[in-house]
């Protein structure tokens, strides 16, 4: 989990505006804060404008979430930022995903009326993925989280690849930019718009990678090694970030 | 050149879109500034009834106007509406009061960072509840068309998901730039019930911090009941105008309510008290467990004060208060 979140932080530059989730996109919105990103402005959906958060905030709404912010205003006004095209990242959390980077965070089941397992729906994961330049996902890796179709598409990716996100009517230029899981970090194909893998974390083996995915992720010849954490970024974390080892704790 | 095929979700629209419907209603509609100090049990009794749609104004676990949705149990409202535009805590209490029949969804069933409600969940794979799906976006923008008195607007997100196909938007060509848009229905509740900081007796509102869509929701509704923290004079009011997030004309009723949105936040008062929305959640995984959970929290309470001494009352008020002080 530390090594997902001090990636995931290290890909948010200086300067960037991002929208983030509860959980691990806040942890990391906040530990590049508090590392290479001082100027980071951080947005949530509830209202929350470039806060500087003094510790993880349990819902995207509370008042963690204005802290020493520039900002506070309503739901439609974040979504109207991102739709005005001014909001370089959304960083959401785990769901199921497939080779496009479409998240179901909606249901398990093939009856949408009567579903097997209900889960929150979209929240705000729809707007952000489908308004912001590019989408970020954490998410562990196994079979059921890598699927090689969802059961519901709650959230955008590249739809059916190629061209179909913008044939569906989505801003041109957007879409998924990166997936960083315990086993490694993907990006996507510029044609097809399939997963293809650009870093294996140490200690992972390509296996890894395909063990953990129902669909066939594309190696590449040449992919990365990811750089483990530093010493500095993982203090920060652990004393500053998550002193109470709420998201760090998680499996 | 391939024609544009055009959508529709096939998502049932629990309210009507029209503009013109609501414009008659608000001519009719008493703008007098009088006073519209009441009672909670009072204020649901008379503006509330079995099956009207509800909105919720607040974030879920954040502003929301507990005391209320209590009073909706208390007096057994039932097949009621509302949109799901995250709804936590909310929805985890109309659904233990098995309060609705549909639902707007957008985000249900979960707390955040906090885990997934069991009962919600049960509520919601019983089949007994109709659905139409959405996006926080999406529906914070039906809102906000409402708002403005018109039927729908158009939108660029829930394309080319099942989102959209589960919804009831409808794809739109832009008659200027010829792109395709997501159009979205104007959303215009029966009633509102809403959380504030400070009220005047009229029912002219402040809120502090993120107003998530309250704004929008009190323009929207046909009835806006409002619980507030603190009620104060008109001549507060008056003093900054800028301050003025819901002007009175907008409100129904009005009930001074400190601590209303326990267990959840409310910014710059008090925390959300985490071990209670906990023991809900432990509540929840029996159902037996949970009535007698329920009898006990709001069933048995005579009022909102009487929840609040059952947890803790002031002692516990006062940690959620530092809590919230505490950076």
């Amino acid at each position: 989990m530390e090594l997902m979140i001090t990636i995931a932080a290290r890909n948010l530059e200086d300067g960037a505006m991002v929208v983030v989730g509860t959980g691990v996109p806040c942890a990391a919105a906040m530990l590049a804060q508090l590392t290479q990103s001082p100027n980071l402005t951080i947005l949530f959906e509830a209202g929350g404008i470039a806060p500087l958060l003094p510790t993880m905030p349990i819902s995207v709404g509370d008042s963690r979430t204005t802290h020493k912010g520039l900002k506070a205003t309503s739901m439609a006004e974040i979504m109207e930022l991102c739709q005005a095209g001014i909001v370089d990242y959304c960083f959401l959390g785990g769901a199921q995903i497939d080779k496009y980077g479409n998240l179901n965070s909606t249901l398990i089941g093939d009856d949408y009326n009567k579903p097997k397992t209900r889960f929150p729906g979209s929240g705000g994961a729809n707007d952000l993925a489908s308004l912001c330049w590019k989408t970020l996902v954490v998410t562990p890796q196994n079979q059921k989280r890598f699927a090689k179709k969802v059961d519901f598409i709650t959230t955008p990716g590249f739809i059916e690849g190629g061209n179909s996100r913008l044939d569906a009517g989505l801003p041109a230029n957007t879409g998924p930019y990166k997936v960083i899981t315990d086993i490694g970090v993907y990006g996507y194909h510029p044609k097809t718009k399939e997963m293809m893998l650009l870093s294996l974390h140490p200690g992972k083996t390509i296996s890894d990678v395909k063990e953990n995915a129902e669909f066939e992720v594309i190696i590449p010849n040449q992919y990365e090694t990811t750089k483990e954490p530093s010493a500095k970024e993982l203090k920060i974390l652990r004393e500053n970030v998550d002193p109470s080892g709420v998201i760090i704790g998680r499996g | 050149m391939e024609k544009t095929t055009y959508k529709q979700g096939k998502g049932k629209l629990f309210t009507s879109p029209n503009a013109d419907e609501m414009r008659t209603f608000f001519r009719s509609k008493n703008k007098q500034m009088k006073s519209k100090l009441t009672t909670v049990s009072e204020a649901i009794n008379h503006y509330l009834k079995d099956g009207d749609y509800i909105a919720i104004g607040g974030f879920g676990g954040v502003r929301i106007p507990t005391a209320l949705i209590h009073e909706i149990i208390r007096q057994n409202k039932k097949d009621l509406g509302f949109a799901g535009h995250v709804a936590t805590h909310d929805c985890q209490l109309l659904s233990a009061g098995k309060s609705f029949n549909r639902c707007d969804a957008a985000y249900i069933v979960g707390l955040e960072a906090r885990g997934l409600s069991k009962n919600s969940r049960r509520m919601f794979e019983s089949g007994d509840v109709e659905v139409t799906e959405w996006s926080n976006g999406a529906l914070s923008w039906r809102f906000k068309a409402a708002a403005m008195g018109l039927p729908y607007l158009p939108s660029r997100v829930m394309l080319g998901t099942d989102t959209f196909n589960h919804s009831a938007a409808i794809e739109v060509e832009c008659p200027f730039t010829q792109q395709k848009l997501a159009a979205l229905p104007a959303l215009y509740p029966d009633v509102a019930i809403l959380h504030v900081h400070r009220a005047d007796a009229y029912g002219n509102c402040q809120i502090d911090g993120i107003l998530v869509a309250d704004d929008d929701i009190a323009k929207a509704s046909k009835r806006v009941i409002v619980t507030t923290e603190k009620v104060i004079s008109n001549e507060e009011i008056r003093r900054e105008p800028g301050k003025t997030v819901i002007p009175y004309w907008c409100v129904d009723a009005v009930i001074e309510m400190p601590y209303g949105s326990y267990p959840g936040n409310m910014p710059g008062e008090y925390y959300s008290d985490e071990d209670h929305l906990k023991e809900w959640l432990v509540a929840e995984k029996d159902l037996d467990q949970l009535e007698k959970f329920i009898d006990h929290n709001i069933r048995s309470s005579a009022d909102f004060y009487e929840y609040l001494e059952k947890n803790g009352g002031m002692n516990k008020m006062k940690e959620l208060i530092r809590t919230e002080h505490l950076y």
